[in-house]
């Protein structure tokens, strides 16, 4: 997995609540089976007219905000499906930390499973850096943000700091950039004892006997 | 309670607790021991599955069965095969392909190519790594969640896991079970075990009782108006009180299954005689029946067990529901009107209605009876099982889809279309005009061929009203069975108590 440590980008506002995942990633593009590709695809429905050409008035097709790599939005940001594609999506377009008030559970524990830290700020303060990015793109240049994990901070050059509260177990692993599996299986004795004293015995592999029950 | 001598695992029932099983090495008490603190149900399916809590980091919870798709588990196959893993317990790992396959004649070739790439994906991976699968022509096929509780791989006190956020219907059979990302898939299919910090709970008590015509499609729309979209973030919901134990066990999967559209991971309900009935005689579920019972018995939560937070409802207050916006918060009962965003105090629900009215098509003010439709999509992990047909069918019998209306059953599994058949529920429908197809998930998403044309309205069985989940442009009204067929024969929404059934 990419570590994620100290990142500084510019910030794309999408000033919308309760931003689903079939939004970031509509159904269409689930059929692929690689983990990669998916960034052509994000917001699909909302970037694109019928036509096929960008539709100009959806906040990420702005020209101030292309190559964006900080998502500011709404509370409960990544609602609905459980598909990672949603962050496959969001990390292939360039996106690194996503900023809200508040998440949904799958969502975000699927950021982190990406090297992409999703970031919880209070909504007074996000409402705060919806202002200060719409002065910056009213004055011609994009608002530009640090999103620092070893500090748990956002902050930018012009007087804003917050920090943010972070799991430190999943702060490491980002940190880090570790692999969750190979941490996991440093534990296979416990494993292997939770099985043992659960009756499970040796494992047989295959599957059971049709209509048999799982012994 | 020491673990029967062969082949008798109970299937992490989650019943044989440490006080009783002496299986952790728990320091002996030097003085009379306290009573053991009650527990909720959560606390004791969490306490029995901790595998281990390491120091610095997330526990590990072990993972009792592992419910698999074609959608969200390629890459976690791969990913074990890059890393050169195995899975641990292929025994307790079940596949089916549902999400995006075609619900016409099953001998027909599949025509999108990338879908069948994905399905002979999942097959060529259920073979490599000895995964039981329930493949497309299997009479067993069908909705993962509804054949995990029909073939009896779902029992209380399990903990359950897919790459699915709809995991949460399993819990109303009393188990942990909730939706999970791909990393997470391919992590459970190699440890068998997920990083997880302990969920709080939310008692979300319903006292009283349903008037007729009313369901539990229209309680949990009920339910999630009331909590909103992320009301349940951070919580498993254990729904309580005498509203809920009057359920039968597929109203119960319905309740639990939109857990996740008030924001919270699992639903469950303790597990009670309706549900050993339901159970018993099912294909896989433990020999000893009799003896899982008495184990399953333990675990509703113990008098006085302490809630993280609790809040109570009357299953009286509800009428049947109609959804208006992008969200399943948004809905109103039937017999209300479209609401006006500018009457809504808070600034992010004012814009969010003002999009979804614009979205939908609808203005203010608007009764929800005056709203025509143009399709009825009948199915869904929600609302595909036989209750919900029988409940459908009984609406139908007798009556003829609107003119203006094209309208679709779409049975979960391919035993809840035989059970249909032999009931000569299909006729009803076939006769009244509606389209009745084989077992997947169909218009619930639309990765299928069954999709909306833009700008068309559709009364859904479903649980997600997002914009564009039933094709771009769509429009979707969540409601329930009875109030989809209903709205076939009308051609609008209409208040399912007023009805004339022949």
């Amino acid at each position: 997995m990419q570590p994620f440590t100290t990142h500084t980008g510019n910030v794309a506002p999408l000033d919308r609540a309760n931003v689903d995942t079939d939004q970031i990633i509509p159904k269409q593009f689930l059929k692929r089976i690689e983990r990669t590709g998916f960034g052509q695809f994000l917001f699909f429905d909302w970037r694109f007219l019928p036509d096929g050409s960008a539709d100009p008035a959806f906040e990420l097709n702005q020209p101030i905000r292309q190559g964006a790599s900080i998502l500011l939005a709404r509370r409960n940001f990544g609602c609905g499906s459980s598909r990672e594609h949603a962050p496959w999506a969001l990390d292939d377009y360039g996106f690194r930390a996503v900023i809200a008030p508040t998440f949904a559970d799958i969502f975000f524990n699927n950021c982190f499973q990406n090297g992409m830290l999703p970031v919880k700020l209070d909504e007074a303060d996000v409402d705060e850096l919806f202002r200060r990015a719409a002065a910056a793109e009213a004055a011609g240049h994009p608002y530009r943000l640090t999103v620092d994990l070893r500090a748990c901070e956002v902050r930018d050059d012009a007087g804003f700091t917050r920090s943010f509260a972070v799991d430190p177990f999943r702060r490491h692993c980002l940190l880090e950039g570790l692999d969750n599996i190979g941490l996991s299986l440093k534990h296979v004795d416990a494993i292997a004892a939770w099985e043992d004293a659960h009756g499970l015995g040796p494992l047989q592999g295959g599957a059971p006997p049709q209509g048999g029950a799982i012994g | 309670m020491a673990p029967p001598a062969t082949g008798g695992y109970i299937a992490g029932s989650g019943a044989r607790f440490p006080a009783h099983g002496g299986r952790r090495s728990t320091p002996k008490p030097s003085v009379i021991p306290a009573m053991p603190a009650p527990r909720t149900l959560l606390d004791k399916i969490w306490d029995d599955h901790l595998v281990c809590s390491p120091d610095g980091e997330q526990p590990l919870i072990y993972i009792d069965r592992h419910l698999v798709h074609e959608v969200t588990s390629a890459q976690a196959f791969e990913g074990l095969r890059v890393a050169g893993r195995r899975v641990r317990r292929p025994e307790a790992t079940f596949a089916t392909p549902d999400h995006n396959i075609p619900t016409t004649d099953r001998r027909l070739p599949i025509a999108d190519p990338i879908s069948k790439q994905q399905i002979d994906t999942l097959r060529s991976n259920c073979r490599e790594f000895d995964v039981r699968l329930f493949d497309l022509g299997d009479a067993d096929q069908g909705i993962v969640h509804v054949i995990g509780p029909e073939l009896g791989i779902t029992q209380p006190g399990m903990t359950i896991v897919c790459g699915d956020s709809h995991t949460a219907t399993h819990g109303a059979l009393g188990a942990l079970a909730f939706g999970i990302g791909t990393s997470e898939v391919e992590h459970v299919l190699a440890t068998q075990t997920l990083r997880q910090s302990k969920p709080k709970s939310f008692e979300v008590r319903v006292e009283g009782e349903l008037h007729p015509g009313v369901t539990a499609k229209d309680l949990v729309l009920y339910l999630i108006g009331r909590l909103t979209t992320e009301g349940g973030t951070g919580y498993v919901i254990e729904y309580t009180g005498p509203c809920i134990r009057r359920l039968g066990m597929e109203e119960r999967m319905t309740v639990c299954n939109m857990s996740i559209e008030a924001g919270a991971r699992a639903g469950m309900i303790a597990p009670d005689q309706i549900t050993f009935d339901y159970l018993r005689g099912r294909d896989l579920v433990p020999k000893d029946f009799d003896r899982a019972v008495a184990q399953w018995a333990t675990l509703p939560s113990d008098p006085g067990a302490r809630y993280d937070r609790s809040e109570t409802f009357s299953g009286g207050d509800v009428v049947p529901q109609v959804t208006w916006g992008t969200n399943p918060a948004q809905v109103v009962g039937v017999d209300a009107t479209v609401p006006d965003p500018a009457s809504m105090a808070d600034p992010s629900d004012r814009s969010s209605a003002s999009r979804a009215l614009e979205y939908m098509g609808l203005e203010s003010g608007t009764p929800i009876a005056a709203i025509p439709i143009d399709r009825v999509f009948i199915g869904s992990c929600t609302n595909s099982r036989i209750e919900d047909l029988r409940a459908a069918a009984s609406v139908v019998r007798g009556h003829t889809v609107s003119s203006r209306v094209r309208a679709m059953v779409v049975p979960g599994s391919g035993r809840v279309k035989r059970q249909a058949e032999a009931e000569g529920l299909d006729r009803v429908f076939t006769a009244a005009g509606f389209e009745w197809r084989e077992a997947g998930c169909s218009m619930c998403l639309g990765m299928n061929p069954d999709t909306l044309a833009p700008g068309e309205r559709c009364a859904s069985t479903s649980n997600r009203n997002f914009e564009g989940r039933q094709g771009k442009g769509g429009r979707t009204h969540l409601v329930s069975p009875a109030m989809a067929a209903a709205a076939a024969v009308a051609g609008h929404f209409t208040d399912i108590r007023q009805w004339h059934y022949h």
